[in-house]
């Protein structure tokens, strides 16, 4: 029997050989199902052996491979939380290759996808998977670039060019970051496996200073606020089943890193430390999905409401610290495991999300959901799987967001318990947040659904639609499945979830598998308990009944007429309710703030003939405050040091000079 | 017996830096090859005798090449040169030879400070051998800043290799490989650096790099 270590970087090998096999069968017509077939069939067996020693509880095993630095060789170690993630990274894998077999064949250039996609794969799983800096930072950057090729796939877009420079820019900043913090972390004595990380002793200001470091890398990676600008740019620009991993999977990958650091090698944190991490995590949430409400790309909007989650999982972390700082262990398993549960549903339902934004552009080929509209009518099941992932994300029962989101207020109501006032006035007002982001988050996916799948067609395309392939259909049901599921059996995946929270916090959640009736019980009964089984039945006690009193006293017919327009039935689609006009309120209520949005109309003189015009200006502030600023100042010194390139030979030479002699100098008076 | 080889070899040393001085100084160009020639002399005689009290033999190896190639072939392909490019006038300093000494001095005082300070565990021989050879450096570099005529910023270039191999031999157990191919390396530089100076000299008429600069519209 060989470790489960050995099994992973087995199933790795394999994936790095399927893109050897993409490459060498780029000519051929079957190579689509081919590698998809394959990263499908490797994506289970990894799913398998990760699922199976983190519910087996088989302990951390580990593996050196003699490649990579000479005296260090390469670590890689499977403890539970490296399996938690690998089971994230697989499952969405797994789907994302399914779905591929279908949505690939669509594809004008599979050349550019096919060798990438498993390289991608082989990537995320190596970053989980690495027990030492040195290889952790080469996988994460081969993670980033494999992706960055396959944001690049369809490279004669204008805007994606923009996106995968932007990408790389953010990529490389964030990779610097982690390579500081590792640098840090090793110390003087440079000891860069886990291991020794782990028990070596760290000073509190050393520790301030990796936690600065990693929300810079690690949330660059993920997408927290300031440091997201690249997110919704590059995740839309990918084919779909690629965002799919990238918003569903990658950034999950980045929260491992911080975990793995803030939570497994730092050793204990300060409680000031989670003040910064539930700050960040607030604001991320609410800006998040206020960006993601103004937006009318279906894709991109998904990528913002990626951000909304990237914050609440944040938020969660911070409080997970702030409990842990001040010795409230069961505290903070529970908002630990709230938060690695909402990471296992936000991979479930954003990649559900981005493909059934991808069924929807592969049949009407239209991203912008103002040209969309009716397809519940031409897309039945793609539109059904659309709306279980639409309810889920909103964190409505029975489905899974709900729980892990009820798991996370429930760990805001315990913050009295903490002894520092300052967190306990900030934890409920940021609680308050994570509320007006779920509330908000709800509006946008009425948005997303209701002007994509309802009323009435508002292209030709949109009224041309056809229903998507068996593949994609398949993997689009498997995880609304899972949706549900993770929705009403939440005892079990919090059982799961237990050694994870061991390891990292040393406490866990009470064992729910006892509870009666598949409750779930995140303290003690008489405080909070939730029964998904029991909400999703009587939901759908309640509405079947609703339904059959009103076919049963109303009339049985199913009547189609035309929409009702105010009494007034306008002839063209156009003169819907848009998207615009949805969040018009929330725009009033927050755009002003936020957005600095500003309104326009413009209404000619009673007689005129031209006609009236409304126009809403809105500014995205942290590329207008932060990034132009930046690239300004970049720009300016980049001009100024343009002069030296035209230098005499005689100057060149004393500037090596000077360089020299004032390093010596440094040195001579600092030594 | 110690203490002699200690003293000799610091005196020879010492002179490679003083010879530096000598070359900073001098403002002709015959006279800087020829106070070359004794640069690489004293080399020769300073890696030989740390081949002596090192008994390491290879490093006679390094002292004949140095012999050979520094202090006869190149100061006589330069003699050459010079005669070729009808230069024997004076050389134009950029910077006057007051303000050169000083600096000079500054920089074998800043490599005294650094060098003992920095390999205060060290053999007390390679200790001083470090820091002559790093004045040594520092000065050849010096010379290259100061001078505008191409053959001076040559010798310059030549003699800071002086102190590299300084440095090289005084530190123990450095193969004779890489002192080999430092000097093979330093001849082909050389040869390059000649091919260049007539190339420079056919097209401007003059070795004076300060040509290059206005060739190319740039104010001094």
């Amino acid at each position: 029997m060989i470790p489960a270590v050995a099994q992973q970087i087995w199933c790795v090998a394999a994936l790095l050989g399927t893109t050897a096999l993409a490459i060498a069968s780029s000519r051929s017509r079957r190579s689509t199902a081919l590698v998809y077939g394959a990263t499908f069939a490797i994506s289970l067996v990894a799913l398998a052996g990760a699922l199976f020693s983190l519910i087996a509880r088989t302990g951390a095993t580990e593996l050196t491979l003699p490649i990579g630095l000479p005296w260090l060789g390469s670590h890689f170690r499977l403890d539970a939380l490296a399996a938690f993630f690998l089971v994230v990274v697989n499952l969405g894998a797994a789907t994302a290759s399914l779905y591929g077999l279908g949505y690939g064949s669509h594809e004008s250039t599979p050349q550019r996808i096919l060798p990438f996609f498993p390289a991608f794969l082989a990537g995320m799983n190596l970053v989980v998977l690495a027990d030492d800096a040195f290889t952790y930072l080469l996988c994460w950057e081969f993670m980033s670039l494999a992706s960055w090729a396959l944001v690049m796939a369809h490279h004669r877009e204008a805007d994606n060019t923009r996106a995968g420079y932007v990408y790389l820019v953010m990529a490389s900043f964030g990779t610097l970051a982690l390579l500081l913090a590792f640098g840090l972390l090793s110390g003087a004595g440079g000891s860069y496996s886990f291991a020794a990380i782990r028990s070596a002793e760290h000073t509190p200001s050393e520790a301030a200073l990796v936690l600065a470091l990693m929300l810079l890398g690690a949330g660059s990676k993920a997408g927290l606020v300031p440091l997201h600008v690249w997110l919704p740019l590059a995740h839309p620009a990918a084919p779909s089943h690629v965002s799919a991993l990238m918003s569903g999977v990658m950034t999950k990958v980045a929260i491992y890193g911080f975990i793995r650091v803030v939570f497994d090698l730092l050793g204990p944190p300060s409680w000031s430390a989670s003040v910064v991490v539930l700050i960040l995590g607030g604001a991320t949430a609410v800006i998040g999905i206020l960006y993601a409400l103004m937006e009318n790309d279906l894709k991109r909007l998904l990528a913002y409401s990626t951000i909304e989650n990237i914050g609440v999982i944040f938020t969660s972390l911070g409080l997970a610290l702030a409990f842990q700082a001040n010795g409230l262990g069961l505290a903070a398993a529970l908002a630990f495991t709230a938060a690695l549960f909402h990471v296992l549903n936000h991979s479930f339902f954003k990649s559900l999300l981005f493909f059934g934004a991808g069924a929807v552009l592969t049949s009407t080929g239209e991203r912008d959901m103002e040209k969309l509209g009716g397809l519940i009518h031409r897309m039945p099941l793609t539109s059904f799987v659309f709306l279980v992932g639409c309810v889920a994300i909103s964190a409505l029962p029975p489905f899974n967001g709900f729980v892990s989101e009820w798991l996370m207020f429930q760990a805001v109501l315990l913050s009295p318990d903490l002894p520092q006032w300052g967190l306990k006035i900030m934890v409920p007002a940021i609680g308050a947040l994570l509320a007006l982001a779920a509330a908000l988050a709800a509006a946008c996916f009425v948005k997303a659904f209701g002007i994509t799948f309802l009323g009435r067609a508002r292209s030709p395309a949109a009224e041309a639609a056809g229903e998507v392939d068996r593949y994609s259909l398949a993997a689009m049901f498997a995880l609304a499945a899972l949706c549900f599921l993770a929705g009403i059996l939440p005892g079990l995946v919090i059982d799961a979830l237990s050694p994870v929270a061991e390891a990292m916090i040393g406490h866990r959640m009470p064992v729910q598998a006892n509870d009666p009736w598949l409750s779930i019980v995140p303290i003690e009964e008489s405080r909070s308990s939730y029964n998904g089984l029991l909400v999703f039945v009587f939901i759908t006690a309640a509405a079947s009944l609703a339904v059959y009193f009103i076919h049963r006293f109303a009339s049985r017919a199913i009547r189609r007429g035309p929409a009702w327009g105010c009494g007034f039935s306008d002839p063209t689609p156009a003169a819907q309710y848009s998207g615009a006009s949805f969040v018009q309120p929330i725009r009033r209520v927050f755009g002003t703030l936020v957005f600095q949005a500003r309104e326009h109309v413009d209404m000619p003189a009673p007689g005129d003939l031209r006609p009236a015009r409304f126009k809403v200006d809105i500014h995205d502030l942290v590329w207008e405050r932060l990034y132009t600023p930046l690239t300004e100042a970049v720009w300016f010194l980049a001009d100024r040091l343009n002069q030296l390139q035209f230098l005499t030979i005689r100057r060149y030479l004393s500037l090596v000079f000077a360089t020299l002699v004032t390093l010596l100098l440094v040195l001579a008076i600092w030594s | 017996m110690h203490n002699l080889a200690f003293d000799i070899a610091h005196l020879l040393a010492g002179g490679l830096v003083l010879i530096s001085f000598m070359m900073l100084y001098q403002d002709r160009l015959y006279a800087l090859l020829n106070i070359f020639a004794l640069h690489a002399v004293v080399l020769a005689a300073s890696v030989a005798w740390q081949a002596f009290i090192q008994n390491a033999p290879h490093l006679y190896v390094t002292a004949a090449i140095a012999l050979v190639f520094k202090a006869i072939v190149i100061p006589v392909a330069l003699h050459r040169i010079i005669k070729q490019l009808g230069i024997h006038r004076d050389i134009e300093t950029a910077v006057s030879i007051g303000p050169t000494m000083l600096a000079g001095m500054g920089l074998v005082a800043l490599s005294m400070v650094l060098m003992l300070r920095v390999t205060g565990a060290a053999d007390p021989l390679a200790r001083e051998d470090l820091a002559f050879a790093l004045s040594v450096v520092l000065l050849g570099l010096l010379v290259m800043v100061t001078r505008r005529n191409a053959v001076s910023q040559v010798v310059g270039f030549m003699s800071l290799e002086n102190g590299l191999v300084l440095a090289a031999t005084g530190a123990k157990g450095m193969p004779l490989v890489v002192e080999i191919s430092v000097a093979f390396s330093i001849l082909i530089a050389f040869i390059v650096i000649g091919v260049f100076l007539f190339r420079i000299r056919e097209r401007f008429d003059t070795v004076d790099v300060g040509a290059l600069d206005e060739f190319r519209g740039e104010r001094r």
